[in-house]
């Protein structure tokens, strides 16, 4: 027998080995065909089979037995077969069930995108976006947490939480120690850690990148600004730790790194390095090196057309920006400085380095 | 030409028809600042930054304003509220600092729009002119809703 398998989704077949998920045949599609994830994460074993976001219809169960399969099934935990078809975005039932979902997620999710860090990059409001309904049929106050401190370097919001379990999964398998899970159960479930410990690990930073929400963030990013007005640029160093492969993502403001983060790939998971192994990045290159003179910066990240980074219209090198020359060529000279903003304005001041500030700014670092 | 054209006198008796006409019509005109026309209710003036009820600044630098506006007028930063400044901010998050460059403002209320709070509002005021550009960028002071203005709101429940 072969080791290849063909498998039909969206009326697209696709050639995998054995063993292979629905899922990840559909992301060897790739585009819309591929189902939104909440819980499942390529790079972290164990991961899936929680959030139900994925759910496909299997419209032919194999070619040896080609009866579909009852119910949608979530695509991240079942396995294909030879000649199976399955429906994804061509689906009614399938689409019905995603908003479903979505408004399962959400009805414990506080409305507070205009505070969250994570809005703009943030993978519920994305599926919210493409399948959620504009209200609430949620009658009900929402489960609310009393705040925890997690440590200096990552904010827990647990009302954000969607119990994804990727963070307890990052932190069994990247680091030595374990010190958060959920504890206790059904509606009181919640990201802890055991009498409020501090994480820290030197690589529990990833467990902010993995959070499809905005329930895990970057302290020394908090508030600083909206991930949309920041430039990605991206980095690397010789980092001395060797699992920290060194490779990163620049947040940049002018010449300010406002955050450090890891490379992503298109399905929003972090990218392989260019050793070919998970991008993972150490504490140190994540809160510690917030200056550009610790990076070799590569270059500008790209980034999807349709997502909001990409409004600042990014492009070229990091402080290429100058004149352009067809003013000397046309006019014969450089215009007149009317008015120098930083004279009168009080945002973003040259002298003033917000990424200097280890948290968030307070009203006494704006006095 | 004949001799009716020629002494010019009907010409003469028909515009002096319309020139007193006018006189009787109503005035096109207004005579300003006594006496200023009311607005149209779309009308979108200079921008005001809204309190709630207690007083509290609805703004929590969100940004979707600056998102939306199309020439890149608005600029923020924001900060985390304190403890003890419960009163003064709504939200875990406010604007310490808020500007719009009101010499790149169209006042096309697309700010307004985009808002989620509500705390962004076009009033019915005309932008004043200035003789220096420095004039034209307006802080977070100079946008924010007054406690006389707050007053008065709760007394007519306008303004």
């Amino acid at each position: 027998m072969a080791d290849n398998i063909k498998v039909t989704i969206d009326n697209i077949t696709v050639e995998v080995p054995m063993g292979t998920t629905i899922l990840e045949a559909a992301r060897k599609i790739g585009g819309d065909v591929a189902p939104p994830t909440m819980c499942y994460y390529s790079k972290l074993k164990g991961s899936g089979g929680k959030c139900r976001t994925c759910l496909v219809e299997v419209s032919k169960g194999s070619e040896k037995d080609p009866r579909p399969m009852p119910k949608l099934v979530a695509s991240c935990r079942t396995g294909v077969m030879d000649g199976m078809e399955v429906k994804s975005m061509t689906s009614d039932k399938v689409i019905d069930a995603r908003k479903g979902v979505t408004e399962f997620l959400l009805l414990n999710h506080p409305l507070d995108c205009p505070v969250c860090d994570q809005a703009g990059e943030c993978d519920l409001q994305n599926l919210g976006y493409d399948h959620g309904n504009a209200g609430t049929r949620y009658e009900y106050d929402r489960r609310t947490f009393e705040p925890e401190d997690i440590g200096p370097h990552i904010q827990l919001h647990m009302n954000r939480c969607i119990m994804c379990f990727r963070c307890v999964f990052t932190a069994d398998q990247l680091t030595n120690t374990r010190e958060h899970g959920i504890l206790d159960r059904g509606d009181h479930a919640r990201i802890s850690t055991c009498i409020s410990k501090a994480l820290d690990n030197d690589f529990i930073g990833n467990v902010i990148d993995v959070c499809p929400v905005g329930a895990l963030t970057d302290k020394t990013f908090r508030f600083k600004n909206r991930v949309w007005f920041t430039k990605p640029v991206d980095a690397h160093r010789n980092c001395s730790n060797p699992k920290c492969c060194g490779e990163v993502r620049l947040w940049m403001r002018g010449e300010e790194v406002f955050r450090v983060t890891a490379r992503k790939d298109e399905w929003g998971e972090v990218a392989n390095a260019s050793n070919g192994e998970t991008g993972w990045i150490c504490n140190e290159c994540r809160f510690e090196k917030k200056e550009t003179k610790d990076w070799v910066i590569e270059g500008p990240t790209k980034v999807d057309r349709h997502s909001v980074i990409a409004q600042g219209h990014y492009a070229g090198k990091v402080g290429t920006a100058g004149q352009p020359v067809l003013i000397d060529k046309v006019i014969g000279k450089q215009p007149q400085l009317t008015l120098d903003i930083h004279t009168v304005s009080d945002v973003n001041k040259p002298s003033y380095h917000l990424d200097q500030i280890e948290g968030p700014a307070h009203s006494d670092d704006f006095k | 030409m004949t001799f009716g054209e020629k002494i010019y006198l009907p010409a003469i008796a028909k515009g002096l028809k319309i020139t007193v006409g006018h006189i009787f019509k109503k005035k096109a005109t207004v005579s300003y600042p006594e006496v200023t026309r009311p607005f149209s209710p779309v009308f979108r003036g200079l921008h005001v930054l809204n309190r709630d009820e207690e007083g509290r600044e609805k703004c929590t630098a969100c940004g979707l304003c600056a998102l939306a506006c199309p020439a890149e007028a608005i600029t923020m930063e924001a900060a985390e509220r304190k403890r003890g400044e419960e009163h003064l901010y709504r939200e875990e998050k406010y604007a310490a600092r808020y500007e719009i460059n009101m010499l790149r403002c169209i006042f096309c209320g697309y700010c307004e729009e985009a808002c989620p709070k509500d705390a962004i509002y076009l009033s019915e005021t005309v932008m004043p002119s200035n003789y220096t550009r420095d004039y034209f960028v307006y802080k977070k002071q100079d946008m924010l809703i007054t406690d006389e203005q707050m007053k008065k709101r709760a007394e007519t429940g306008k303004g």
